[in-house]
């Protein structure tokens, strides 16, 4: 018996080194294949945005820029309006941040180490928001909005981020506080620290990689967002990124391929600066939901 | 202790404005638009109590039906599709690179986080013939290949399969990441003891990996699910449901009939009938791997 277990062992690790053997060629051939298809899409756009008008019309598009043209991005910038859009998410975004941190840092400390009755059903309540597609609640929104005088302003849609944002936000920051250990809290209060001082200098400090990873998140949504923007804002001064962008390509169409392509880019900028700088966490973050849940 | 972590005026404090902003925006809302599905028209103008006629009219229209199919189509391909290829690479992942694994997982999860706007302008761009070649009909072009070269998002069936491709494109990453942090929870003996019994990679693959693996498989379809159900922007940036209405989903009927049309009523029972197949979905596929648990 255990000489047939022995060969068998020989066996595989024979069958292994074969393996071994022909896989690093197909397998790096397939990995940069792999790698090329995700990756060369957003070169191609970024290599294409420094293109002369008259490169699109003469060169095929996969070739190089003969030169870097920035006039590109002036005239996105500038004639584009693509410096109103920018300035209209950077600011919705911003303020959006700043009020989901602070109330579902709050909401989750409360629900999870506070004391009171119904704290489970309010949990619930809230958790419930993460399966509720946003399409229903656009027609009630928009007559409210439109009935307050909202529509067309940065509030209706900072309202909206803010709402929406707190399912996925204190789900988050609940997973992260239950590692907290309850004695900390306890020695801090019997220290004579009250409820919040324990929250602003001892829970809040701990929770840091939490709160980190729910602003880079949040940050993705609210900075990518749609839906809203394009239901309740028409103006053009109060357009946002992503339906500037969209109107932007109408009314460029074809005519001009690298402001467009310049356009994408600004678009994608603060993403890629995001990335590239905390690509662990914000991979982390965002797939947290998925794993955790 | 008590006292102070039971601290009334605190807790009011922490929990009643979140909890007030989410009930007004998310939760009434909910409420108000199957309130609104049993009227027709528009408020303020001509709104009217016609109790479920609206539900009658959504089964006989066949607009809607076009949009519903067009919608199904799309989440029965883009859904296996993002989990299949999310299920390979996890595996290309742990099983075929040693090195730079971390940069290869850095490099492949971008797009998850790109604007879908901002991918879709790419894709359009890739997919263009007018008015010089975008990427891809280039591509062909040099290949040799003229005949294939085609206005890809002026057809209707080209442009469908150019949407599929792009929303696989980007959620690959997504998918990858979290079926491969379930794989590298897989000890190494389970693997190795099937080997020793003789199980070739198919079988390894279908009787050991898949099965260990079901639970985030079940999860992954969960996300996919609820993704793809309610699509819209994706769409809405890449062809504005077009050629003729051969893109438009579900979400983006509602979004016409009550935006364009300004038929409030029947928009919110279309909008009511995707929050019950979002719910029904999640349901479902509980139920399902709830009950493939005994028998594998």
């Amino acid at each position: 018996m255990e000489e047939i277990v022995r060969q068998q062992k020989i066996k595989i690790a024979h069958k292994r080194k074969i393996q071994s053997k022909t896989l690093p060629f197909i397998g790096k051939l397939g990995i940069a294949l792999i790698l090329l298809i995700e990756i060369y899409p957003i070169i191609w756009i970024i290599l294409s945005s420094f293109k002369s008008t008259q490169e699109f019309n003469m060169t095929p598009s996969y070739s190089l820029p003969t030169a870097i043209h920035l006039e590109n991005y002036v005239t996105a910038w500038k004639a584009g309006k693509m410096n109103i859009f920018f300035t209209n998410s950077a600011i919705n975004t911003l303020v959006s941040l700043i009020f989901i941190l602070a109330f579902s840092t709050m909401a989750s400390f409360a629900l999870t180490k506070m004391k009171w009755k119904g704290r489970d059903l309010v949990l619930k309540i809230f958790l419930s928001g993460i399966m509720i597609p946003t399409v229903i609640v656009l027609i009630p929104l928009f007559t409210v909005y439109k009935n307050v005088g909202l529509l067309n302003t940065r509030t209706a849609l900072i309202i909206s981020y803010v709402a929406f944002g707190l399912s996925l936000s204190i789900y988050l920051l609940s997973t992260y506080l239950k590692y907290i250990p309850d004695d900390l809290i306890e020695a801090a209060v019997i220290d004579g620290a009250n409820i919040y001082q324990v929250f602003l200098e001892i829970i809040l400090p701990l929770l840091k990689t939490g709160i980190v990873t729910v602003l880079v998140i949040q940050f993705f949504f609210k900075w990518n967002d749609l839906m809203f923007s394009m239901t309740f804002v028409s103006k053009t001064e109060l357009k946002t990124i992503q339906t500037g962008l969209l109107y932007f390509s109408d009314m460029y169409g074809n005519r001009n391929w690298g402001a467009i392509f310049a356009s994408i880019g600004i678009s994608v900028m603060p993403t890629l600066l995001l990335y590239g700088c905390l690509n662990k966490m914000v991979i982390e973050g965002m797939t947290s939901g998925a794993v955790k849940g | 202790m008590e006292k102070v972590l039971g601290d009334k005026k605190a807790i009011a404090l922490f929990i009643v404005p979140p909890l007030l902003l989410f009930i007004g925006v998310v939760f009434i809302p909910i409420i108000w638009s199957i309130v609104y599905s049993l009227y027709s028209g528009m408020p303020g103008v001509k709104f009217d109590f016609v109790g479920l006629s609206n539900y009658t009219k959504m089964m006989q229209d066949k607009t809607f039906w076009q949009a519903f199919w067009m919608n199904m189509r799309y989440v029965g391909i883009v859904t296996s599709g993002q989990i299949l290829f999310g299920l390979l690479m996890a595996m290309i992942f742990q099983f075929a690179i040693k090195k730079y694994k971390v940069f290869v997982r850095t490099i492949v999860f971008f797009p998850v986080v790109l604007p879908s706007v901002a991918v879709a302008q790419l894709f359009s761009k890739m997919f263009e013939i007018t008015p010089s070649y975008g990427l891809i009909n280039a591509l062909l072009e040099v290949m040799g290949l003229t005949e294939l070269i085609q206005p890809w998002l002026g057809q209707g069936g080209t442009a469908f399969g150019v949407l599929c491709i792009m929303d696989i494109w980007t959620a690959i990453g997504f998918y990858a990441v979290i079926i491969y942090g379930a794989l590298v929870d897989i000890p190494g003996e389970v693997i190795e003891a099937a080997q020793i019994d003789g199980a070739n990679s198919f079988q390894l693959f279908r009787r050991i990996l898949i099965p260990l693996l079901k639970p985030i498989l079940t999860t992954c379809f969960i996300f996919s699910l609820s993704g793809t159900l309610k699509m819209f922007e994706s769409a809405t940036a890449l062809t504005k449901g077009g050629p003729g209405v051969a893109t438009r989903s579900l979400s983006m009927f509602m979004y016409n009939t009550s935006f364009t049309y300004s038929e409030y009523g029947y928009g919110s029972t279309v909008a009511v009938f995707i929050l019950i197949e979002c719910l029904v979905a999640t349901c479902l596929v509980g139920l399902i791997s709830k009950k493939l648990k005994g028998d594998v």
